[in-house]
């Protein structure tokens, strides 16, 4: 008998992934990162590509805000609102992995 | 028409018409074609590159039964090569050993399985295939052991509408990402058998309350889809997302087409890969190029504020119901004959026959001619 899946919840300790049929992808006829899923593409904008691409299955939510803060030189917790809010709403389309 | 046109993102491949079951909603045309029209190996291959080439990112392998293709793992290892994700769309009836773990290993992205009922008598009815439902359970299951995605797709009418609420258990017992509850769209065989499955009105809005409330409770564990039924309701649908816009299909001989219905749209002639190329096609096809953009719309879609939202609707929805495929789709409450839909779900339903007494359609070789179905 199969457990049910279970909605995650963000939190800092969260180590984020791309689920398997989730996929970046550049595209070299349109000159952009596409996100290919089952029956959509998504075509997110730069800080949105920052976040995913740290979805690597390693780093912490935690990790990601500090990075991406030292990256946009600005402080974690301007970065942070935005990262969670980010994660959870991806997590909620089942995008991303917690 | 100068709309500046983009590349197409997503391409539907209707790779057989053949298929072991005989569903009354069936969107492939009525004149089915036989496996002695099908495009081979190679040029499948080819078209697939030329797709690739054009800016495709998604194909869609679908049918009839794609699975019945016994290259189909060979096709989907081209598209693998090309990086362009793939999405199987399957009845899962009588899938051999081993084949879904070659379709996972030769780099499929996703499979999705349709199931006629959530109730094994309800699918095998549906399908006319005894015994159909228990092998979808198992298609379900090796899919899963092969670790790929999951989407149940569950195509609604008026002899499974109640069932709803146990599809989504169905698709949440077998591990599925998504579900899609789509309501039949009346084309091709659905349009022969509309009368029997047009669903009652009250049936259709508890749908909606039940798809809503377990869309909000299921966030983050399945995501649902739903297509709502056209003929209730209030605006169309940006069928295709736009008439060649940013996605197109092929038909199992290559005919190339913006939508599986545009067959029935008489003044259209259409091309086949192989005479031209895809990007030829795509670009000049007088008939990719009749309803592309907005140039070509007649009021009330040429003033209207949502006209780049559903692009005037089907188009051969307005054949079929308004005999004009340059018509607003009917399904908007802007067309002058809305009223029409109305009449035609009164009209179904005031012939609808008591349950198991339906006498559908089926979808077979040779089951009927071309009806008169023009209201």
């Amino acid at each position: 008998m199969m457990t049910l899946r279970e909605r995650a919840l963000v939190s800092m300790q969260s180590v984020p992934s791309l689920p398997k049929h989730v996929r970046i992808q550049y595209d070299p006829v349109r000159h952009a990162f596409a996100v290919l899923s089952p029956e959509k593409v998504f075509w997110p904008n730069e800080i949105s590509l920052d976040i995913l691409r740290r979805c690597d299955g390693r780093s912490t939510v935690g990790h990601i805000i500090a990075d991406l803060a030292s990256d946009y030189d600005t402080d974690q917790e301007a970065v942070a609102a935005d990262v969670i809010a980010f994660l959870r709403e991806w997590s909620d389309k089942l995008l991303v992995k917690l | 028409m100068s709309e500046p046109f983009l590349p197409p993102i997503g391409m539907l491949a209707e790779l057989t018409h053949r298929c072991p079951l005989q569903c009354p909603y069936c969107s492939n045309p009525l004149e089915l074609l036989k496996a002695n029209r099908e495009l081979d190996t190679q040029t499948w291959l080819d078209l697939f590159s030329q797709a690739a080439d054009l800016g495709v990112l998604q194909v869609h392998l679908s049918g009839g039964e794609p699975t019945l293709r016994r290259d189909l793992e060979q096709l989907i290892a081209g598209l693998s090569a090309r990086g362009v994700y793939t999405n199987l769309i399957t009845a899962g009836v009588g899938i051999a050993e081993g084949r879904i773990e070659a379709f996972a290993e030769a780099g499929l992205d996703h499979l999705q399985l349709s199931f006629q009922g959530a109730r094994p008598a309800t699918t095998d009815r549906i399908g006319n295939h005894g015994g159909s439902h228990e092998k979808k359970l198992e298609t379900a299951r090796r899919a899963r052991a092969a670790g790929l995605p999951l989407t149940i797709n569950a195509p609604i009418h008026r002899h499974n509408i109640e069932e709803v609420p146990e599809f989504i258990d169905l698709a949440l017992s077998l591990g599925a990402e998504r579900l899609e509850i789509a309501n039949v769209q009346y084309a091709g065989w659905a349009l022969a058998n509309r009368d029997m499955l047009m669903p009652e009105r009250a049936a259709v809005e508890r749908q909606a309350d039940i798809v809503a409330a377990a869309q909000e409770r299921l966030a983050g564990v399945m995501n649902i889809d739903f297509v709502t039924p056209d003929y209730f309701a209030i605006y169309p649908k940006p069928c295709m997302g736009g008439w060649a816009r940013d996605a197109f299909m092929v038909a199992p001989d290559g005919t190339v087409l913006p939508c599986h219905a545009a067959q029935t749209i008489p003044s259209l002639r259409f091309e086949r890969f192989g005479e031209r190329t895809l990007a030829e096609i795509w670009t000049d096809s007088p008939a990719f190029n009749a309803f592309r953009g907005t140039g070509w719309m007649q009021e009330p879609c040429r003033s209207c504020e949502r006209r780049e939202v559903d692009w005037g609707g089907c188009r051969c929805q307005a054949m079929a119901i308004a005999g004009d495929a340059a018509a607003t789709d009917p399904a908007c409450i802007k067309s002058p004959i809305h009223n029409h839909m109305a009449i035609l779900i009164d009209a179904a339903l005031a012939q609808a026959a008591p349950e198991g007494a339906e006498s559908f359609i089926f979808r077979r070789i040779g089951a009927t001619t071309r009806p008169d179905k023009s209201a």
